[in-house]
């Protein structure tokens, strides 16, 4: 079944729609910046995004920062939040669990399509801001590659390092946007509307960061979704600051499991009626 | 003989409402089976129950003698499906989504995926349009994908509500002659509808739902028997009226309804009269009129 819905989601032309509409951002950002050269003061705008101007190789970063506090969201709501509720309105539903495939086979493979989808639409993101970053904004010569990289804190990474740590990043922002997704699968099992779902966890998320900046939330604010969501940046201190992206790893766990489980609670007892 | 489906009480409650009200369901091996019942009669409702789409409230359910829907895995790859009109994947071909949907479920053998598909394309005539995408069908094409979805793995019941639903004269002649073929070759078919018509040519027995109860479950041949009265049609009617006097229980012009279960002695005595006889007959009720006997009106039933 999750062969059925790789296949599914790469055969669907809005996949692609949607992957290439998260690339044009980042490519306009990349290309206003190649010719200005006027970038946003160090510690302001998207992160990377100032350090950019001098070294084009850390786009790719700078490309997912801007991206996945709102575009990224977006899409992982939509393609979670279709999962389910998308079958239903289609009328498919019934017929995929009169094969039968099993509720929860059929719920664990939504889930490694919208993560497989999560992670295409990550590594798509970084390699086309790789490919624009390097022919726009250069950065690609010898000297860049032998004296290194100069990290968020000022202090030189080396290539290996980069490497490493933009995958560290690449995994956090996928588990980040998978806590977006159970959320979404969670309303994908309640309604018969892709739509309800989708805006429904979008819903969630605004809540969560508008509260972000409520000083009178600050109680609250541990525990939001979004907190932790742009820790990712201290990957690339040195040495890393692991304290938020611990903390974020660990609210995120807790909020997939219980969306999940949430999910699976509803969708295994659910009179389909679609 | 095994019964195919059987179900014990079966009941559905939404809230308030009672969809379906503890029936008995009997469909046997080798069956036609036509389930009957007004819009929102319980009929989907039941359907789902047996594919274990919807839980049943209470009661029991067999299907191919397994119990539904804790069975489910091993009954369904046996039983073919066409509910409530047909789905599909709209962006792929016809062929994209037979292909889709052998491949889901336990034990779907890639091995023999395209003759399947091929085979299941040919019997409901798409052949020549199973490339094409779905979401250039019409409403009779995506009606044939449908059924050949439900034939994708020769299954021994066939579960079809509505099958005919979109095609034409023609069309539905052809489902009709496949479904019967398929059945002369061992398929239990149950096929749930309105149309009183269809059900009455291809079914051998029937269930009328009507407010989530099963008022009636019997041969069409039952069903259909002699009322035990004689139609006449003859011009000297005056005539038979004074020969039979009280026997005539109505008339309507040269139609005269006559109590008398042997009809040929009716004739003889008739002829030997001097009545001149145009037609003459035992009389059968029609499905329909059983139907709307046994069912309350129409116009009463507001759940759907």
């Amino acid at each position: 079944m999750i062969r059925v819905e790789l296949v599914k989601m790469l055969r669907r032309p809005r996949t692609w729609v949607t992957i290439a509409m998260l690339n044009a951002l980042p490519t306009l950002v990349a290309v206003l910046l190649a010719i200005t050269d006027i970038g946003p003061q160090p510690g302001q705008g998207p992160p990377f995004l100032s350090a950019v101007l001098t070294d084009g190789t850390l786009f790719p970063l700078a490309a997912l920062g801007i991206v996945l506090p709102l575009f990224m969201p977006i899409a992982v709501a939509f393609v979670a939040g279709d999962a389910i509720a998308g079958e239903a309105q289609a009328g498919t539903l019934r017929y995929v669990l009169a094969r039968p495939v099993r509720r929860t086979h059929l719920l664990v493979a939504k889930l490694v399509g919208v993560l497989a989808f999560v992670l295409l639409a990550v590594v798509v993101v970084a390699g086309v801001a790789y490919v624009v970053g390097r022919t726009l904004l250069g950065g690609g010569d010898a000297r860049t590659l032998l004296s290194g990289v100069t990290g968020v804190s000022g202090a030189s990474l080396t290539s290996a390092q980069i490497v490493q740590r933009t995958l560290m990043s690449i995994l956090y922002i996928a588990l980040s946007m998978l806590g977006v997704a159970a959320l979404a699968l969670l309303l994908s099992t309640f309604t018969d509307s892709p739509l309800a779902a989708a805006l429904g966890a979008l819903g969630f998320l605004i809540a969560s960061t508008l509260l972000l900046t409520l000083d009178a939330a600050s109680a609250l604010q541990p525990y939001l979704p979004t907190r932790y969501w742009l820790s990712f940046v201290d990957l690339f201190r040195s040495p890393i600051l692991w304290r938020d992206v611990v903390r974020g790893v660990l609210l995120q766990g807790v909020y997939v499991a219980v969306f999940l489980g949430a999910a699976w609670a509803n969708f295994t007892t659910k009179d389909i009626k679609s | 003989m095994a019964a195919v489906v059987a179900t014990r009480a079966l009941t559905k409650r939404y809230g308030r409402v009672l969809a379906v009200d503890g029936i008995d369901l009997e469909v046997l091996e080798g069956d036609v089976y036509g389930f009957l019942g007004a819009n929102g009669s319980g009929k989907t409702t039941t359907v789902r129950m047996l594919l274990g789409l919807v839980l049943a409230t209470s009661g029991e359910a067999w299907v191919l003698g397994r119990r539904m829907p804790r069975a489910a895995a091993s009954v369904l790859p046996e039983v073919g499906t066409l509910v409530e009109g047909p789905a599909f994947y709209e962006h792929l071909t016809g062929r994209a989504n037979l292909a889709l949907f052998d491949a889901m479920g336990h034990g779907s053998r890639r091995r023999g995926r395209r003759a399947r598909v091929d085979q299941a394309l040919e019997q409901v005539g798409l052949a020549v349009s199973g490339h094409r995408k779905v979401n250039g069908y019409s409403l009779g094409m995506r009606q044939r994908l449908g059924i050949a979805a439900a034939l994708l793995r020769t299954p021994r019941l066939l579960v079809l509500d509505e099958p005919t639903n979109g095609l034409d004269p023609q069309g539905i002649r052809e489902i009709r002659k496949l479904l019967l073929g398929l059945n002369e070759r061992g398929t239990t078919v149950f096929l749930s509808s309105h149309l009183l018509a269809e059900v009455e040519q291809m079914c051998t027995r029937v269930g009328v739902l009507d407010r989530g109860r099963l008022v009636i479950q019997d041969e069409l041949r039952n069903l259909r028997a002699p009322t035990g009265r004689t139609v006449v049609v003859t011009p000297d009617a005056e005539k038979v009226l004074g020969l039979l006097d009280g026997r005539v229980e109505a008339r309507d012009g040269h139609r005269l309804l006559v109590r008398a279960d042997d009809p040929a002695a009716l004739n003889r005595s008739l002829v030997d009269a001097g009545v001149r006889v145009e037609e003459l007959g035992p009389e059968r009720r029609g499905l329909e009129q059983v139907v709307l006997e046994a069912t309350t009106d129409p116009g009463q039933v507001g759940v759907s």
